[in-house]
């Protein structure tokens, strides 16, 4: 029986700076695979479809169960996790696409730092309260923790950016996450206190006022996280925050 | 980390989208619309506003000025946007796009409609039925002033829903499903009013 193969048609590029390039491979398939597996197998043995040895593929991951966000990239045109990427769902040829909203570094691995950065600009944390015990802080509704919860799922796996057009080198958009970790700090029992510098850091350039609204990122994310709700939620509050700063003090 | 004014533009650019420009657009369109009652009553109504009181200054405070802000300040937002209906066809996303296509065909069809029919008035030529009437005896020009129209209400329709989301009136899905609706029935409305205004003044 002839050994069945996998097809894929790999974006490379060997350096920051250098020019992409695509490099196709048939790597034996066996059940249950994952495009991490497949990943691997080329790892295991780098020869392209030509059958000519080549550098093994470069990317990223981690975790290889959807939650760290390290193994985002482009499969099928569709910016996905690689881990959860089943190869037996998958249309062949599988063409695999570096995210390439941000720099690449080498192959499929990408330099998310912008993501970072956006999550400093906007304080998404919780800040210490002091050195010494003040005692366990406010506590928080049911109702609020179930659909906070469903914020805190972001793994910062950059999906959402790479689907969203107001997101490019043109632009310096933060992008659809770090609004929506706002949200989440702000709606923090002790979070909240410092809610006002949060509304602060999005009201600035590449803030929430750059969201066009295509609403890609509500459909990409792949935790299922409700995006553009926070987004329509941090318009309601930054606007309201505006008004009040204009006519109250 | 520039903090910049972006914030309060975008904000101010979709406000005057719909306050005063697409309360213009309106009136605009409802005025026309007295053409199907005969070109007396077209004419009658274009004396009416005429006689509105420093109408030179409300046409620039209400009209002029906002337009060009919004097209300038639209046409930065248009072309700074990296459109990729290609690898995303969602709904929302096509809109998206259309907002910013119909919004570049309505200034352009805008800048034309003012240099055939402004500028003149400007000029001392009278504004009456019959100066859109000899507008309109063109084919050219029919096809030119429909997809003028449509895509002119399309860009307010649609942006009455992106008014409600960037105000945060309209935040969670259901809300803002029942918009697209509502804004679907304000574009076959003011759509129609619009092209029957149009076709009083084709003989």
């Amino acid at each position: 029986m002839a050994e069945k193969l996998i097809h894929l048609i790999i974006t490379r590029q060997d350096s920051p700076d250098s020019t992409p390039y695509k490099e196709e491979f048939r790597i034996p398939y066996r059940p249950g695979m994952n495009v991490i597996s497949a990943l691997m197998e080329i790892q295991r043995n780098p020869v392209n479809a030509q059958g000519q040895k080549t550098a093994p593929v470069n990317w990223e991951s981690n975790c290889l169960e959807e939650v760290c966000g390290a193994c985002s990239m482009v499969i099928n045109g569709r910016p996905r996790q690689a881990c959860s990427a089943l190869v037996d769902k998958l249309e062949q040829p599988i063409r695999l696409e570096p995210m390439s909203t941000f720099p690449v570094q080498r192959d499929l691995s990408i330099d998310r730092s912008r993501m970072f950065d956006a999550l400093k600009r906007v304080k998404a944390w919780v800040p210490i309260d002091g050195t010494h015990d003040l005692g366990p802080g406010p506590r928080m509704p049911e109702v609020e923790r179930q659909w906070a919860y469903e914020l805190s799922k972001c793994m910062t796996c950059g999906v959402c950016l790479e689907a969203c057009p107001n997101v490019n080198s043109k632009a310096e958009f933060i992008g659809p996450f770090a609004i929506s970790q706002v949200r989440l700090f702000n709606q923090h029992p002790t979070g909240m206190m410092n809610k006002h510098e949060r509304l602060e850091a999005l009201m600035e350039d590449g803030g929430i006022g750059d969201c066009g609204n295509s609403q890609n990122c509500v459909q990409a994310c792949p935790k299922g996280i409700p995006l553009t709700t926070s987004i329509a939620h941090m318009n309601k509050e930054t606007v309201k925050h505006a008004v009040k700063k204009f006519f109250f003090s | 980390m520039a903090k910049g004014h972006s914030f309060l533009s975008h904000k101010l650019h979709s406000l005057l989208g719909l306050f005063p420009i697409g309360l213009f657009l309106l009136f605009h369109l409802t005025a026309n619309y007295q053409a199907t009652h005969g070109a007396e009553a077209f004419n009658q109504t274009v004396g009416l506003i005429e006689k509105v009181p420093l109408l030179l200054i409300v046409e620039f405070v209400f009209i002029y000025i906002p337009i060009l802000f919004h097209a300038i300040y639209g046409l930065y937002i248009a072309f700074q946007a990296k459109q990729n209906v290609g690898n995303f066809s969602y709904f929302r996303n096509q809109m998206f796009l259309w907002q910013r296509l119909t919004g570049v065909i309505t200034l352009i069809f805008i800048v034309w409609h003012v240099w055939s029919t402004r500028i003149p008035k400007a000029m001392g030529v009278t504004v009456n039925f019959d100066m859109m009437a000899d507008i309109l005896s063109s084919p050219a020009m029919i096809v030119f002033y429909t997809i003028g129209i449509i895509s002119t209400v399309f860009h307010f329709s649609n942006g009455i829903w992106s008014f409600l989301v960037h105000w945060g009136i309209t935040v969670g899905p259901r809300s803002q499903r029942i918009a697209t609706y509502f804004t679907m029935v304000v574009f076959v409305v003011v759509t129609f009013i619009g092209l029957r205004a149009m076709s009083a003044f084709i003989l």
